[in-house]
């Protein structure tokens, strides 16, 4: 059976990260996919890496990964309109926006993203 | 208040100095991207000797590798730096994969701890960086996560990126998925190992240090 565990990003926002880091990995290493409401800072999920890293072992072998913004800027040119607007978002809903998939290595084979869909492959025999 | 202006003052005297005597350049990027073969091309071309080995079993670099003084040319202009070849950031990394390539269980094992390690000795290295070259394989899908926590890292700590997207020899390379995925970014499309576009990214190297 495959579970999905989803964390409304209350659950996060006043935890400090290495609390934050935790509460992911935990659920992973419990063998479910994590499905975060919004995302990470970015030196987080490094964070997140480097500890996946030091856990390592025969029986765990990492995570599949995947962060989605909705608003990302897609263009070279400097557009003040959606500079403003993304500043906006950031100040009112700070990370809370996009989504964050995490799953364990051993279930999750692959999470294939291009610019139009993203799709999560599960290894064969672990439905 | 008055150590707080000397640190300030400290600080932007040692800037200045200490960038332009050590400017290190690092090699990022997901495992089997090209980065030793950069590293070793780059080497070759200014140094005249190799810099590691470079093999298609993925993590074959597991310590971070530096080489000081690199003296590059061009135009006219002079770029001294330290180069710095780092083990690929994985999140995940699976023992058994290395039996594929006829290594015992054993030597897979101790293969996959050096490269967990591996990894976390390149991210504890990022904030040492002035430069860094993400290195891309062109022929797979730029869109990882690996690639954009990177990525994203460099932008929060404001380290200059030249995005490489390597091996441009091979049939289903594609420069344009990768200029698409990091439009923010200059991207150079190379192959080091078959030393194409390689003054490209010499030039790009050289406008993003000046």
């Amino acid at each position: 059976m495959l579970t999905l565990q989803f964390i409304p990003h209350h659950e996060i926002e006043k935890l400090d990260s290495e609390a934050r880091i935790n509460k992911l990995l935990d659920g992973v290493k419990n063998n479910e996919i994590v499905l975060l409401e919004g995302r990470l800072e970015s030196e987080e999920e490094t964070k997140l890496i480097e500890r996946t890293m030091e856990d390592i072992s025969p029986i765990f072998k990492g995570v599949e990964l995947c962060t989605i913004y909705p608003h990302k800027r897609r263009s070279k040119k400097l557009d003040v309109g959606n500079l403003i607007k993304s500043g906006l978002i950031k100040i009112l809903l700070g990370n809370k926006e996009g989504l964050t998939i995490i799953g364990p290595a051993t279930i999750v084979k692959e999470i294939k993203r291009d610019p139009k869909k993203i799709q999560l492959l599960i290894k064969k025999g672990k439905r | 208040m008055l150590s707080g202006i000397l640190d300030f003052i400290n600080n932007l005297f040692s800037g200045l100095f200490q960038k332009k005597k050590h400017v290190k350049i690092g090699l990022y990027g997901p495992p089997n991207g090209g980065k030793t073969t950069i590293a070793n091309k780059i080497c070759k071309d200014w140094l005249g000797e190799n810099m590691g080995k470079a093999s298609n079993v993925p993590h074959e670099t597991r310590k971070v590798n530096v080489k000081e003084q690199i003296v590059m040319k061009s135009n006219g202009k002079e770029l001294t730096f330290n180069l710095v070849d780092t083990p690929g950031i994985a999140t995940k990394i699976d023992y058994e994969s290395f039996m594929k390539f006829k290594m015992s269980a054993k030597k897979a094992k101790q293969r996959a701890k050096e490269a967990t390690k591996g990894v976390i000795e390149a991210i504890r290295w990022l904030d040492d960086m002035d430069i860094v070259l993400v290195v891309l394989d062109s022929t797979i899908n730029p869109y990882d996560q690996v690639n954009i926590t990177i990525i994203g890292n460099l932008a929060a700590r404001k380290i200059p990126v030249l995005v490489v997207a390597n091996k441009t020899d091979l049939k289903k390379s594609n420069i344009k998925r990768v200029e698409n995925a990091f439009p923010q970014y200059k991207v150079v499309g190379i192959s080091a190992l078959k030393d194409k576009k390689m003054e490209d990214f010499y030039t790009a190297l050289f406008k993003l240090v000046k």
